[in-house]
């Protein structure tokens, strides 16, 4: 069975997926709402994996309650928490409960989260663990040994546009490719002339790209990212224009600079889809989509 | 070499709390160097547990010797005409000196002095930094001389994370990406293409502990010692 998720890049030319972040603790209620509400608006629902090193649900438990409720997960599968016994064991188990994606990442470090004082493991990094998927699909394991039955994940990874210095950043994304990444999403972007910049260097290569939107809350969020999260930049004129927007307008202000900015994507064919992250805001994704007509 | 740093006074007080003849071993080699625990350290170290041993009224002796190594049987026999004078034995050695000096001296208490934190280097006066993980499997001949097992913190062998800042590392700004030192080394020496080469997994079975190693040139004697 095809991935829905690869099956829009082959039917459509402008792909959307979301982001739905697991809970701390067992409540799913508000989770499951996001899901119901999303699930047939997006040709994805994206599932972090203990995002920012902080524990939660795992992805793979809330990617088997979105197929339960008929919508199409996408698995994200970090290096941080799992060795490669742990890492092929979970691929196997999201393939026999339907997921049919998976988003490889090298996963932030552990002293990001809320176990600053566990043990960090990055056994495999993201350019392995995206070969170890290669392997699986052909019915091996990393060790080579033969698997009853195999996996056929649509494998994916991040890049991230910003980075500075981009050099070695283009030479690893190089290297995700090699190693079978079918899909690339990408951090978070804001400045749509640095991003076609670098679209001219992606669209060299036979990958499908998805440009990461982050939902804006406030001036005061924006200027956070800038100084503190590797490889965003919001500019000034977006940030000028959070800041001029009155308290009660702001939501409403950063949906529409996320509704701009994919409208602008799609129109301009500049990359292949948009992944959204709407962090603690899940709700606003269908005004963000309607913002983008 | 091997970088130490002495523990904090009140943890050590509080491990030879109740005895009476203590005595401190230095070890005259790494730490030495790196100023923790050679003869300089544990002369001052012993005067401070003196100290502070009379100030709270405790009755006690403590003596110091400091021999060349304690990672070395043939230095640690010259402690055999001491040691049954004392309750118990602290060393200022790195974590294989001590327990080689308590499996010497094996009815004795030995207690650790220090915290034995790295394989390093002296960057500047006072200030060592790491340098190498004891892989097992070096990997400097394809990243420019710099070990991306020690100085990523996630030990990243393709490429950097997305946590790059600036060429800094997003684990502590304070600390370079290792990635960007990699590629900007091997820019210059015009070896940019081994890091294109994707690296397979690190092969962890090298590192299975305790490790142990025997130089070609004796394993035949120790093969003729054990008949």
């Amino acid at each position: 069975m095809v991935a829905a998720f690869k099956q829009a890049f082959a039917e459509k030319p402008f792909v959307v997926t979301a982001e739905v972040g697991p809970p701390k603790g067992t409540d799913v209620s508000e989770m499951i709402e996001h899901i119901d509400l999303l699930k047939d608006k997006v040709d994805g629902l994206n599932v972090t994996d203990n995002q920012s090193s902080v524990m939660r649900i795992s992805s793979l438990a809330v990617c088997r309650m979105i197929v339960d409720r008929g919508g199409e997960p996408i698995l994200q599968l970090t290096c941080r928490d799992r060795n490669r016994l742990a890492l092929q064991s979970e691929l196997l188990s999201a393939w026999v409960l339907g997921v049919r994606s998976v988003l490889c990442l090298t996963g932030d470090y552990i002293s990001v989260g809320d176990h600053p004082q566990a043990k960090p493991v990055f056994d495999l990094d993201s350019v392995q663990l995206l070969q170890t998927v290669g392997l699986m699909n052909n019915g091996k394991d990393l060790a080579g040994n033969d698997m009853k039955g195999p996996t056929g994940f649509f494998a994916g990874a991040v890049v991230t546009p910003e980075a500075d210095p981009i050099e070695p950043q283009m030479l690893k994304f190089e290297k995700k490719i090699a190693a079978g990444a079918q899909f690339i999403q990408t951090q978070a972007i804001y400045d749509l002339d640095n991003f076609k910049r670098f679209m001219e260097q992606a669209r060299r290569h036979n990958v499908k790209i998805m440009a990461g939107i982050v939902l804006l809350v406030s001036a005061g969020m924006a200027r956070y990212m800038n100084k503190n999260v590797p490889g965003i930049f919001v500019p000034d004129d977006l940030l000028d224009e959070m800041a001029g927007a009155p308290k009660e307008k702001r939501l409403e202000t950063g949906i529409r600079i996320a509704g701009r900015m994919i409208k602008q994507l799609r129109e301009e064919q500049v990359c292949d889809g948009v992944h959204i992250m709407a962090i603690g805001k899940e709700s606003c994704v269908p005004d963000i989509l309607k913002a983008a007509e | 070499m091997i970088v130490a740093e002495r523990k904090p006074l009140e943890q050590v007080e509080a491990m030879i709390d109740g005895f009476e003849r203590i005595l401190v071993v230095g070890c005259g080699t790494c730490v030495a160097v790196c100023m923790a625990g050679g003869e300089k350290e544990v002369e001052l170290f012993a005067a401070e547990l003196r100290m502070k041993g009379k100030l709270d009224g405790k009755q006690r002796t403590i003596d110091e010797i400091t021999i060349t190594r304690q990672c070395d049987m043939e230095y640690l026999e010259q402690l055999a005409k001491y040691v049954d004078d004392y309750d118990a034995i602290v060393s200022t050695a790195c974590g294989a000196g001590v327990q080689f000096l308590a499996e010497r001296y094996d009815e004795k208490l030995v207690l650790p002095a220090l915290n034995t934190r790295f394989i390093g280097v002296a960057e500047g006066a006072g200030v060592w930094s790491q340098r190498c993980m004891a892989c097992s499997d070096c990997v400097l001949d394809q990243t420019g001389g710099i070990c991306p097992m020690t100085i990523c913190a996630k030990n990243l062998l393709n490429g950097p994370c997305g946590g790059t800042d600036h060429g800094k590392c997003e684990v502590d700004g304070e600390k370079d990406c290792a990635w960007t030192l990699i590629y900007r080394k091997l820019e210059k020496i015009g070896r940019l293409d081994t890091m294109r080469k994707i690296q397979p997994p690190k092969d962890y079975s090298l590192m299975t502990t305790p490790g142990k190693y025997t130089h070609e040139a004796f394993k035949e004697t120790q093969a003729e010692d054990e008949e």
